[in-house]
């Protein structure tokens, strides 16, 4: 393996639901620890290419590396494998609302028999720790706790079986601006203390140069831009400048009737 | 001519969709099945179903139970008495209850009560990627949300379907003896001759394939919600209305098969 293979290696993927283009041939490459920011508008298949690469969605066409490793062309228990090296921190964190927070935790660890059950409780309270919030958080339910400790918890989720790639689904969305800066400040040091992959897809700009080492456009299924998340805001390239200062006029129109 | 093919498109629509659902329960049911016999197995997450599908269901099983045998015990008398023959109605009861009612009553309670409670469920653990989330945290949703559910009600529905057949058939006896001047023991004698393995072992037979038809429904409307808080209603609607129509069918299938002579 070449020292310069990239982490993540995304070529000409498609997928379409119905007659409705997703992903209209996708390229990407992340490099190894860097963290990589999607943005785009909503529908513009953000959610989908994260999807095909967590192996949920099965794309039409296309092929999906990592490490150099097709995902796509593996055997179903390979493809586990590899998804056990991911974390994800869903939209609304998608805690499982039937479980303590402890059992939310440590669940990625319990199910892959890294951890046993009478030690859960006190590794959870560690983890808890890392992402801020006091050992005790985790007797509560996901119910009990507010949408920024939900957050919270479900970056504790992501993180606690130490991945080597981390997805994050637009960590910022209904938070308000402190706590998104707070929860992004912790994606960022979570993501250089595990000194793993990230991607997130946000379209909060904001977050997106706060998080971001890399930045790339979707639009209409395709990567129409990257570049350095810094020159986001003056990328030079209309449509993007367009979507990061919010403008109503510019190349992009909202399609309002589908 | 245009308004026949409409018609004849729209039957051929319909018809697909029909075996397109139908094939797609089908192969939701084999997997379900063949993860209840694979390892991992969640024990806890089983005992959790099955408390809720049996512990749970027992008073109004029970209720349901106690009064329709006490209403069928009712309703022979007016009819048997004319003919002098009130020493049937111990017999009458007790081949309603294990044959017919035990199993049908019990699975409709069930079917309204956990169906619709597990179709809420995994569809709210749907609509807000907790079952997504399941898969990325390296747990397969089927083997953990579905067989569980399943195999809870495959064991549960019998053993609720005993305790219903009892207190069916102690509904008669309360209103015989009660209300209509019966000998209790006359009453018992009566029932116990008339009371036969078979009756009961078809009886608790069909509780299990109900049992299990209930948990399927509820487990696959839930699992295939789609589109938030409405999704899940309709999602649970389906779950209860098809789970009891299917119940009802199989019902009249099991005792074609097995009492038709």
């Amino acid at each position: 393996m070449s020292a310069n293979l990239p982490k993540i290696r995304i070529r000409d993927l498609h997928k379409s639901f119905g007659t409705k283009k997703v992903l209209d041939g996708v390229n990407l490459d992340v490099a190894q620890g860097t963290s990589f920011v999607i943005i785009g508008g909503s529908g513009s298949g953000k959610s989908v290419l994260l999807r095909c690469i967590l192996g949920l969605i099965i794309p039409d066409s296309g092929t999906i590396e990592i490490d150099g490793e097709n995902i796509l062309t593996a055997t179903d228990k390979r493809r586990e494998a590899l998804r056990g090296e991911i974390g994800m921190l869903f939209q609304n964190a998608a805690l499982f609302d039937s479980l303590p927070v402890w059992e939310n935790v440590t669940f990625g660890l319990l199910a892959r028999k890294r951890l046993k059950r009478p030690q859960a409780r006190d590794h959870a309270g560690s983890i808890l720790a890392q992402v801020g919030l006091d050992p005790s958080v985790g007797d509560l339910y996901p119910s009990e706790l507010s949408g920024g400790m939900q957050k919270r918890v479900g970056l504790a989720r992501a993180i606690a079986a130490t991945p080597d790639i981390l997805f994050f689904d637009e960590p910022t969305t209904g938070l308000d601006p402190i706590m998104g800066a707070v929860i992004d400040g912790l994606i960022v040091d979570c993501v250089k203390k595990l000194g793993s992959t990230a991607i997130a897809i946000t379209h909060d700009m904001a977050s997106a140069q706060r998080i971001g080492d890399e930045a790339a456009m979707l639009y209409k299924g395709q990567l129409i831009w990257q570049g350095p998340a810094s020159s986001l805001m003056h990328s030079g390239n209309a449509m993007v400048d367009q979507f990061t200062h919010g403008r109503r006029e510019g190349p992009i129109t909202m399609e309002l009737r589908k | 001519m245009d308004m026949l093919l409409n018609l004849v498109a729209g039957l051929g629509r319909g018809t697909l969709a029909l075996i397109r659902a139908a094939g797609s329960l089908a192969l939701f049911a084999l997997e379900g099945l063949s993860h209840i016999v694979r390892p991992p197995f969640y024990g806890r997450v089983f005992l959790g179903a099955f408390l809720e599908t049996g512990f749970f269901s027992l008073p109004v099983v029970a209720l349901t139970a106690l009064f329709s045998g006490g209403v069928i015990a009712l309703q022979s008398y007016t009819g048997f008495a004319q003919y002098h023959v009130q020493s049937a109605i111990a017999g009458i009861v007790v081949l309603a209850v294990t044959r017919e009612l035990g199993p049908v009553l019990a699975g409709l309670m069930v079917a309204g009560r956990v169906g619709a409670a597990m179709a809420a469920q995994i569809g709210t653990m749907r609509v807000t990627d907790q079952i997504d989330a399941l898969t990325t945290l390296s747990t397969n949703p089927m083997k953990y949300l579905v067989a569980p559910r399943l195999l809870a009600g495959l064991i549960a529905l019998p053993l609720l379907v005993l305790v219903a057949d009892v207190l069916g058939v102690a509904g008669g006896f309360t209103v015989c003896v009660m209300k209509l001047g019966f000998s209790p023991n006359a009453y018992i004698t009566s029932t116990l001759n008339s009371l036969k393995a078979i009756d009961v072992t078809v009886g608790l037979v069909k509780a299990a394939l109900f049992g299990f038809l209930i948990a399927l429904m509820g487990c696959y409307y839930g699992y295939n919600s789609k589109g938030g808080a409405e999704g899940v209603g309709s999602a649970t609607t389906a779950a209860v209305v098809v789970a009891s129509i299917l119940l009802l069918a199989f019902d009249y299938l099991l005792t074609d098969l097995f009492f038709s002579q």
